[in-house]
């Protein structure tokens, strides 16, 4: 059975139509239409409801070091009020799970994990905890909503004082008040575009919903399901567990060495990381060239050669073309090199091209 | 929903008219929004035989992949090249957004008529 944020009422009532997604029941599109909801977030506005993200938070004196034992980033030196995305890997370097750690002061951190993993993740890190570190799992007592967009400022400021939203990249400020509730407000997202990502507890999720779709209607604002989450982050290659990486993928592979510190002392995964030297894939992004759409786990092949196979795929609805991200033997493909993707039995042509499919103009 | 009452119904959400031994094939209303945005609509072509319960073509939306059925045995007399350009034709209106026009077309499985359509699909 599977549960519902406290959003739930509010997807039903708007028309959404509801799929099961990481054990919760969630709006995969509203009759707006992913492809409209999708491009209101380039152009526009676009509100998510991202309340089956787990959330846990370390505590104590050991909790920084607890962080940097468990994750691949360093955290010795992140400030206060800031985020710092990590990936959080076995023994053997394979990943656990990616994450964003939030700094709240030299002892207190938040750390927000994919709903799919957040079990497996609690369990993992709680075997690993350094005495004196108390880490719980908050994620029912959290409720999480995305207003991404480039309008995204100018409506959240109808709601809040705008001094006391987040202005940088990856940073946040605790107990903002929005429409009269108490939210914790990172610049943080998964859309490729400037946004917001508002934390309050599940009380207050339907009064902070409602009221962003009220000021927000004159900039376009519309609510966004699953659907439009998952093309907008593939758009701007933003990787996905189970995807872009898993248990048998390390995050160098994954293409995640800028949050990879090998300097470190040590971290879970660091030596055999280490000990595999080079990556031995990489990922690539590739356009479909032929007709079709190429989805994952579908074999890339350079010649007569298999050299990989797609992780994502879909069509682009702001790019309007159809791109994929694959993982393949590192070396094996440069940009502009032709390739064929076999989509159920039948190959289909596609070229090499730069990550990120979308760049949004800064 | 929209489920005119002229035309004949699959189970797996296509819809056929017949009329002087040409069938018009198409999808659904239920099809088209279970499905969202068409984004591509791969044919069969003009000349080929198709049976009834075989696929004749591939409709892609953002989400899903979807083989479409023919409930008819003949053969392809005109495709609707309009769709391939032009896929979304098929949300905005698909019973004008036809896909393939069938000659010495037979009805080949069992179909529906509008109402028993409307409680398959309820």
């Amino acid at each position: 059975m599977e549960k519902r944020t406290p959003l739930y009422e509010a997807h039903v009532a708007a028309g959404g139509k509801i799929v099961p997604f990481a054990g919760y029941e969630l709006p995969v599109e509203y009759p707006t239409g992913l492809m409209k909801e999708h491009e209101a977030v380039r152009t526009a506005c676009g509100l998510f409801d991202v309340s089956h993200m787990g959330e846990v938070t370390f505590e104590g004196e050991t909790a920084l070091a607890t962080l940097n034992h468990l994750m691949t980033n360093d955290f010795t030196n992140q400030p206060h009020g800031k985020c710092r995305y990590s990936a959080l890997c076995y023994e053997d370097g394979g990943m656990v799970d990616d994450l964003i750690v939030y700094r709240r002061d030299d002892e207190r951190f938040l750390v927000v994990v994919n709903a799919a993993n957040k079990d497996k993740d609690v369990a993992w890190m709680r075997d690993h905890l350094l005495p004196g570190t108390v880490m719980e799992d908050i994620s029912d007592d959290v409720a999480q909503i995305a207003l991404q967009g480039p309008a995204a400022p100018a409506i959240l400021a109808k709601l809040a004082d705008e001094s006391a939203l987040p202005t940088g990249y990856y940073t946040f400020t605790e107990h903002v008040d929005v429409a009269g509730h108490d939210c914790l407000v990172s610049r943080t997202g998964y859309t490729g575009e400037d946004g917001f990502e508002l934390y309050c507890a599940p009380s207050d999720a339907r009064a902070v919903w409602d009221a962003l779709l009220e000021v927000g209607a004159d900039e376009g604002l519309v609510p966004c399901g699953l659907g439009a989450r998952d093309t907008l982050r593939l758009e701007a290659a933003m990787p996905l567990y189970g995807h872009e990486m898993d248990e048998t993928v390390d995050p160098l592979e994954a293409g995640l060495g800028f949050a990879v510190k090998m300097g470190k002392d040590e971290f879970i995964g660091r030596d055999a990381i280490a000990a595999k030297g080079e990556p031995a894939r990489e990922r690539v992004g590739l356009e479909v060239t032929g007709r079709g759409i190429v989805r994952e786990h579908e074999p890339v092949y350079k010649g007569d050669e298999q050299v990989g196979q797609t992780t994502s795929g879909t069509y682009c609805p702001h790019l309007k073309k159809a791109c994929a991200m694959a993982l393949v033997r590192a070396g094996s493909l440069s940009v502009g090199d032709e390739v064929e993707v076999e989509v159920r039995g039948r190959r289909v042509a596609a070229r090499v091209i730069p990550l990120p499919f979308y760049k949004r103009a800064k | 929903m929209n489920i005119p009452e002229n035309l004949s119904y699959t189970e797996s959400h296509e819809w056929c008219l017949i009329e002087d031994g040409v069938a018009t094939i198409g999808l659904t209303d239920y099809a088209q929004n279970e499905l969202g945005d068409i984004v591509f609509v791969n044919l069969t072509e003009v000349g080929d035989a198709v049976e009834a319960g075989e696929s004749f073509a591939d409709v892609e939306s953002v989400k899903a992949v979807s083989e479409v059925i023919s409930p008819v045995n003949g053969t392809v007399s005109e495709v609707n090249e309009e769709l391939l350009d032009n896929p979304a034709l098929v949300n905005e209106g698909c019973y004008d957004a036809w896909l393939i026009r069938v000659e010495g077309a037979e009805i080949g499985m069992d179909v529906m008529d509008a109402a028993a359509y409307e409680a398959h699909c309820a």
